[in-house]
């Protein structure tokens, strides 16, 4: 039994659809981020589970509980807000107590809950602080104080490290799985940024345009895309989405890549999905992420079915921990992520190495993944 | 070597500019200032002196007789009350028209933004349009609600009046710095279980000051210098301070005692002379705060 369920989930706003049909669950104790570009509902999502926003159909229970018409502060939830919203006129500490006072908690229970939290987050130093005059981690740790205080069935969390820099954002993820893994509690994250979503989440739903495109593990999610969005959304640098042609040897399947002015390439697709045959001489787009296109000696000595061909190298971009190569196939640049110490030069044609058990084929037409 | 010489040149236009702007700005100041200062001064002579002509010289006799005729014993119309009771009955009618027209505009303001329904911008336009209605469209229609409503010629009937005039622009100062103000700090107090009137008296008005400011002094002016609402609904014993003073001045009895009507005048503006320096500076800051960039 689902902790949080969420099932035919429609929201309009007049005669605009935001949200169409989104069905959702996460078991008690999971964390599951809602990830997609800008605008493709996932605020929107979180606003109705939070009760922030009224739903036009469908229905949200959060343990076992039906809560499509309780008030936000019924609903047994915290929220953490983009925008961190402390309230500016209070301190840290009037911040953190503002919910407990409005039920009525007794002052010493108040003061002993604000403690904890304080200790937990390390910000005993900044209760007697105002908002404005604390830093942007700061105020985080605050406002992530002010939902842990409550003590919740479900942290709903809105793209909470959005608006910090770099390095502390990446300290703040950690910093917030950390707190998941001590706390347990079941945790909504909205994010845009795909590596947040892979590196915190226990679950992942991806949504455009307020459709569901895929829900499952990350591990799920980055290897077996359902379609080219899904493919192309998540992983950095992104899936190679490479359009190609499906041939025939005998009784195997070969797929070929045209290239400018060079013959194509030919590589013999071994165990290949069973709906492929289907589209022999047909066009396809064949997806391989950098990593599964590398150097033959990085190559992964685990994978079952490989394949080698003599690519031109466009472009070199060493990045430090690896280096990675651009090659040219059915006239798309093509990222190889190679070993940092790789012998490769610009403009000559090197072997690399296609890992065959990471790749993926997709209908061009449909954009969905070929099973 | 160049340098030198250019340097010297910039230094004294500097200062020549500089000399001409501040010699422009006392001029300004003085322009300004002369009939404060003339009705201050005559208020503190005998009528004899002011007969003599010299509007601009220092009393040679001080004599602060008439402030005390203009505030108690001056003939207002029929009677030699004084400005006093007008004076009071002003108090009385602007004290409450401005603390009722600043929280409801306050409520306005919170709704129409915060608490979005069907239409609300049309209720925001119509409300705009009362800040464009001139005064004396409305004159007898409100003659006669306040005629129904029994409260012709009372100072409460002219509250009513004042804050009804007032809401739309309350409302308009608001409404745009609520319009900037985070609805995510609604919605964490909506989380937080704050009730719709928490929310506005714990979260909102506590960061309203600049535009309360803006909007009392705003209140405040207006309906201390209104004449024309005053002149039409109020009776005898209700009629506001500029109506009064009007009276003092126009009294065809006796000489006209210039004196006491400079210091009836300067009576009947003193009040919002105070509420702009106590709180001038927070006028141009809240202006500055998004308060009418709309």
């Amino acid at each position: 039994m689902s902790f949080l369920q969420i099932q035919n989930l429609e929201k309009s706003f007049g005669a605009t659809r935001i949200l169409k049909g989104v069905t959702l669950e996460i078991e008690e104790g999971g964390f599951l981020v809602l990830v997609g570009p800008s605008g493709c509902g996932k605020s929107t999502l979180l606003n109705t589970i939070a009760g922030l926003e009224p739903i036009t159909s469908g229905e949200i229970r959060i343990g076992g509980r039906r809560v499509n018409d309780l008030h936000p502060s019924k609903r047994d939830i915290a929220m953490v807000f983009q925008s961190y919203a402390l309230y500016p006129n209070m301190t840290v500490a009037q911040n953190i107590a503002f919910g407990m006072e409005i039920r009525g908690v007794p002052k010493p229970e108040r003061d002993k809950a604000i403690a904890d939290v304080a200790s937990l987050l390390q910000i005993g130093h900044l209760l007697d602080r105002k908002p404005s005059q604390l830093s942007g981690g700061q105020r985080q740790r605050v406002a992530m104080g002010r939902a842990l205080v409550r003590d919740p069935q479900v942290f709903l969390f809105d793209e909470p490290l959005s608006n910090l820099d770099a390095k502390l954002r990446i300290d703040m993820r950690t910093e917030i799985k950390r707190l998941h893994q001590r706390m347990g509690t079941t945790i909504v994250y909205v994010t845009h940024d795909q590596i947040e979503a892979m590196t915190l989440a226990t679950k992942i739903a991806v949504l455009k345009d307020g459709i569901l495109q895929q829900f499952g593990t990350p591990a799920e999610i980055y290897n077996n895309p359902v379609n080219m969005f899904v493919a192309d959304f998540m992983g950095s640098p992104a899936m190679n989405l490479v359009p190609a042609t499906i041939g025939g040897n005998g009784s195997g399947l070969t797929v070929n890549f045209e290239r400018e002015g060079r013959p194509p390439v030919s590589l013999a697709v071994t165990d290949p999905p069973s709906g492929l045959a289907g589209f022999k001489g047909k066009k396809v787009v064949f997806g391989v992420r950098p990593e599964a296109l590398t150097d033959p000696d990085g190559a992964d000595r685990n994978a079952s079915s490989t394949a080698t061909a003599d690519l031109h190298i466009e472009v070199v971009e060493p990045a430090g921990s690896d280096t990675f190569a651009v090659t040219n196939l059915g006239g798309k640049g093509v990222v190889a992520r190679l070993r940092a110490d790789a012998n490769v030069q610009p403009g000559t044609v090197t072997p690399l190495t296609f890992n065959l058990t990471k790749t993926v084929f997709f209908d061009p037409a449909t954009e969905n993944r070929i099973h | 070597m160049s340098a030198a010489p250019s340097q010297d040149n910039a230094a004294r236009t500097g200062i020549i500019a500089r000399a001409v702007i501040y010699s422009l700005l006392i001029l300004f100041a003085v322009y300004y200032l002369l009939p404060l200062y003339v009705m201050v001064v005559n208020s503190l002579k005998p009528l004899d002196e002011i007969r003599q002509g010299q509007m601009l010289d220092l009393p040679s006799t001080w004599t602060i007789e008439p402030w005390l005729s203009a505030w108690s014993t001056a003939q207002i119309g029929v009677s030699p009350t004084g400005l006093k009771p007008y004076f009071l009955n002003s108090i009385l009618m602007v004290v409450p028209a401005v603390a009722v027209s600043t929280l409801l505009g306050a409520l306005n303001g919170y709704v129409l933004t915060k608490w979005r329904f069907r239409g609300d911008n049309m209720v925001f336009g119509l409300m705009l349009l009362a800040c464009f209605i001139p005064f004396q469209i409305v004159l007898i229609p409100s003659a006669r609600i306040l005629g129904e409503l029994g409260l012709a010629g009372t100072v409460t009937g002219l509250v009513l009046i004042h804050v009804v005039y007032g809401l739309g622009f309350t409302t308009l100062f608001f409404r745009n710095y609520y319009e900037a103000f985070p609805t995510e700090l609604v919605r964490a107090a909506q989380i937080d279980g704050a009730s719709f009137f928490q929310i506005f008296r714990r979260i909102l008005l506590p960061s309203s000051g600049p535009i309360i400011v803006v909007t009392v002094i705003w209140q405040f002016t207006n309906i201390w210098n209104d004449f024309l609402f005053g002149a039409s609904f109020a009776d005898f014993d209700s009629i506001p301070i500029t109506v009064a003073l009007n009276n003092l001045v126009n009294s065809s009895t006796g000489v006209k005692e210039y004196n006491v009507h400079f210091a009836g005048a300067v009576l009947a503006a003193l009040p919002t002379l105070v509420v702009y320096i106590v709180s001038g500076r927070y006028f141009v800051r809240g202006l500055m705060a998004g308060a009418v960039k709309g």
